[in-house]
């Protein structure tokens, strides 16, 4: 069984008894989450991307269908904290979710809750410090940090609590492009270098570039899934549903257009640049 | 602007006042701030002025951060010391329409001009050497015997230092608002009391309005973090009292000696 399953699952956040008619944010969305996995979630604001991921931790049950975390069902309330400290969420806003005001002890707040022993909160605040790079910053006040410094805290917050997969609910969406360039890259340090399960919720095309699954959604729908080539390749069922498609996907899109041959859509800036050269040669 | 508020800060050092501990600081402070209060003569006023300026030196902050804190009250002070200046007993020595100076008066005004001072100088070498967090930890360990009798003492430790945490996110939104109110064209520095209370409204409803998201906000992400109340939760930091601390509050309790005794032997002046 995945690492995390999700099964038909259906949510709204209307009341049924207003007699209006129900739109369901997540409607009838089935996916799995292996362990080690890079996913990408990606689809425009309102899609059901971010009420789906809390769903991954129990911070919402579903109306109907089932979510399991590593065997799990998220509805037992008896095993809802063990589910919180396998699945980590981090959210959108970095200042709203640093609780402390010393860096260390807010890295500190999760194992503090789960009543680890003082000596393993020490290692594990470190540990998850020099994981995002934020080791000489564990005496600031958060509110000096920039945002991406903010959300790298945030990430460490989680991780000190060890779970088993990182959850990120936009973490970028507040951040300056290079705030986003630290988050990411930090995102993949702990997917490549420490196995860590990450599943990234976005709305920039370009972040689900070099994850290892992308999954569409729109409408509260899965629209489409596989590998990044095989997402950003169907450019024209994407511009359907009013979606990006990474810059570099869009560029190679229209060349092809235009009668070049290429015979793959490129990802990234390198690849396109690469696949012109060659053409041009 | 809003932002340049020195007082309640903390900075994070290692002199020795740092590194005493927060139990201790804070029993020892409000020991302090309390014996302030019965300095009723020259002596005893001039113990506590001397320890005063001991914990100033010693606490490792550059003094220009103190005197920014004492920028904050000096209208309370100045109002506090002249009313004090006229209102004393006895004979006068000068005297003018309803003014009246008097010696005592005078004692006055001294006492309570030093009093005041020593006391915000007291609350910011608190806060400037200790962090919020230690502080509420403190007064959480402090008043644990509490709980036995129900009263929510981890709940308001809690609150207290969320409210800490989010003070200085909440001005610099506060700055962004007026900032923002001000481009279209507000204006909050003219007219009289009522115009520029009311033109605090536009600031005040959307200040609102979002610190209810962001305390919705706070609680998801600390759900997420496994936050389920006091009970089961262990500490980083463990406190313990080490030699520094008795010996800090053993100097604090020679201070109260040494007041007590200087009233005891000398006559109060006021």
């Amino acid at each position: 069984m995945s690492f995390i399953s999700i099964e038909n699952v259906f949510f709204s956040y209307d009341n049924i008894e207003d007699g209006k008619p129900v739109v369901n944010a997540v409607d009838g969305v089935s996916l799995s989450v292996e362990k080690g996995e890079f996913v990408a979630v990606i689809g425009h604001n309102g899609c059901g991307k971010s009420t789906l991921a809390k769903h991954l931790n129990a911070m919402l049950l579903p109306d109907s269908g089932k979510v399991y975390v590593d065997g799990d069902d998220t509805c037992d309330e008896e095993k809802t904290w063990d589910i919180r400290a396998k699945v980590g969420l981090v959210l959108q806003n970095p200042d709203n979710q640093l609780v402390a005001s010393v860096v260390e002890e807010d890295v500190a707040f999760g194992p503090e809750n789960l009543g680890v022993d003082p000596r393993e909160i020490r290692e594990r605040v470190d540990a998850a410090l020099k994981a995002v790079g934020m080791y000489e910053y564990r005496l600031h006040a958060p509110y000096k940090l920039s945002g991406g410094q903010k959300q790298r805290i945030a990430i460490a917050g989680i991780l000190a609590i060890q779970p088993q997969c990182i959850v990120l609910d936009e973490p970028t969406a507040m951040l300056d492009p290079l705030g986003r360039e630290e988050v990411l890259s930090t995102l993949l340090r702990l997917n490549r270098e420490m196995g860590m399960t990450v599943v990234l919720i976005t709305h920039y095309m370009d972040e689900a570039v070099p994850a290892d699954r992308v999954v569409v959604m729109d409408s509260g729908k899965v629209l489409l899934q596989g590998t990044p080539r095989e997402v950003f390749s169907q450019v024209e069922l994407l511009k359907k549903h009013r979606l990006d498609v990474p810059q570099a996907a869009e560029l190679g899109f229209r060349l092809r257009g235009f009668g070049v041959p290429f015979d793959r859509v490129p990802l990234d800036e390198q690849e396109c640049a690469e696949m012109l050269l060659e053409v041009l040669q | 602007m809003v932002r340049d508020v020195s007082f309640g800060q903390y900075f994070p050092g290692k002199s020795l006042l740092h590194r005493i501990d927060p139990r201790a600081k804070l029993l020892c402070f409000i020991a302090f701030v309390v014996v302030i209060f019965f300095t009723f003569n020259y002596a005893s006023l001039g113990l506590i002025v001397a320890a005063m300026v001991f914990l100033v030196a010693v606490s490792g902050i550059a003094p220009k951060f103190y005197f920014k804190s004492l920028k904050v009250i000096l209208v309370v002070v100045l109002i506090t010391s002249v009313l004090n200046l006229f209102y004393g007993s006895g004979e006068a020595i000068w005297e003018w329409w309803i003014l009246r100076l008097t010696w005592n008066g005078i004692h006055r005004a001294v006492f309570v001009t030093v009093r005041i001072i020593c006391l915000i100088l007291a609350s910011s070498c608190l806060t400037f050497t200790t962090s919020p967090t230690e502080l509420t930890d403190a007064l959480e360990r402090l008043m644990k015997p509490l709980a036995k009798i129900h009263f929510p003492v981890h709940e308001i430790a809690m609150m207290m230092s969320l409210a800490l945490r989010f003070v200085p996110t909440l001005l610099e939104e506060t700055d962004k608002l007026m900032q923002a109110q001000k481009a279209r064209g507000a204006d909050m520095e003219s007219g009289g009391f009522f115009k520029r209370v009311r033109s605090l409204i536009p600031i005040l409803i959307p200040l609102f309005v979002s610190a209810f998201r962001r305390a919705y906000d706070i609680a998801t992400a600390m759900e997420c973090r496994c936050y389920r109340g006091g009970s089961g939760r262990t500490r980083m930091k463990i406190l313990h009292m080490s030699a520094r601390d008795i010996i800090a509050m053993i100097a604090t309790a020679l201070l109260i000696g040494g007041v007590i005794v200087c009233n005891l032997l000398l006559a109060s002046v006021i």
